[in-house]
């Protein structure tokens, strides 16, 4: 089966943010306000073919946790669906 | 017989001459390690030089870690070989796990490429033992992913175990607590964003990097033996 699946990264909470806390402090003087805790992260989209969902989610996580994050500041969040057939 | 140096060279290192460079300016033997072979050819010691390893892509470090190099490279830490990170060689380390912590954007988002000073906390590692406690190093750092970052617990196991190697003077980039170099808990695993290596000669502005490559060859050296 082909899934559909989108990985988003973050930095953890308590790390700080150096893109975020500079995007935000940029904010106030392009006339943007009332805007507060910018974080950056990053968006990852890609197919995998497994023999069902929970295969394909644990295949993601393994990737998330070896390679597509850094544990020690970043977290990420999996969303895996069935590829719509064509 | 001078200590064996492999300076291993990813796609996109670009310091890995200058690293072979202060190796044979101060006395030691250097030679380039390919990043797809899995043998260090038995040097004493390595360094991970800076550049961009792959592009720096995903993260600095995150591709570099997986090259069959890197298999031998924790290996050869793990037996308590020397092994020092220079800039993107330490982001790479701490990608390894050989070293706790990771290295962020630089607080403001600016590119450094600058002189900095930074004082030596221990001379119980392989990059300080040559040199003094207290001493204040000139030594340029040039990176914009340079930022030193860990949880709590970890900055306090740093601080109790002693292993903040050296620390800015003047904190450059945002580091948590001025952190420029650490150790692993053997000590004979450093990594630090500032480059020793272009400060070895005093045409280049500085010489002061020349006692912490001379720790290194001598750890080499006693490794060797």
């Amino acid at each position: 089966m082909r899934f559909d699946v989108q990985v988003e990264t973050r930095p953890r909470a308590g790390i700080a943010d150096p893109e975020g806390s500079t995007i935000e402090r940029s904010l106030p003087a392009l006339g943007f306000e009332g805007i507060q805790d910018v974080r950056v992260g990053k968006s990852f989209r890609f197919h995998v073919e497994a023999d069902d969902e929970a295969a394909a989610h644990a295949l993601v996580e393994d990737v998330c946790a070896r390679f597509l994050t850094n544990p020690v500041i970043e977290d990420s969040s999996i969303t895996v669906t069935e590829a719509s057939t064509v | 017989m001078p200590a064996r140096i492999g300076v291993v060279l990813f796609p996109g290192s670009n310091c890995e001459h200058d690293a072979v460079e202060a190796v044979r300016t101060l006395g030691g033997d250097a030679e380039v390690l390919w990043h797809g072979d899995d043998s260090l050819k038995g040097v004493d010691g390595v360094i991970v030089p800076g550049g961009f390893a792959h592009g720096d892509y995903l993260r600095p470090g995150a591709i570099a870690r997986f090259s069959p190099v890197m298999q031998a490279v924790q290996a050869f830490a793990a037996d308590g070989g020397p092994v020092v990170g220079i800039c993107n060689g330490f982001q790479v380390l701490t990608e390894a796990g050989m070293l706790p912590g990771a290295l962020q954007k630089n607080a403001g988002l600016k590119f450094l490429c600058r002189m900095a000073t930074l004082r030596v906390e221990t001379t119980d590692s392989v990059l300080t033992s040559a040199t003094d406690e207290g001493a204040e190093l000139r030594v340029p750092v040039n990176h914009f992913e340079g930022n030193y970052t860990c949880d709590d617990e970890t900055l306090a196991m740093l601080r109790a175990e002693d292993r903040v190697v050296v620390r800015y003077v003047e904190n450059v980039n945002g580091s948590v607590d001025g952190i420029a170099g650490v150790c692993n808990e053997g000590r004979n695993v450093v990594g630090l964003m500032p480059h020793p290596e272009r400060a070895c000669d005093d045409l280049l502005g500085s010489s002061d990097g020349a006692p912490l490559l001379r720790s290194l060859l001598e750890s080499a050296a006693k490794a060797a033996v």
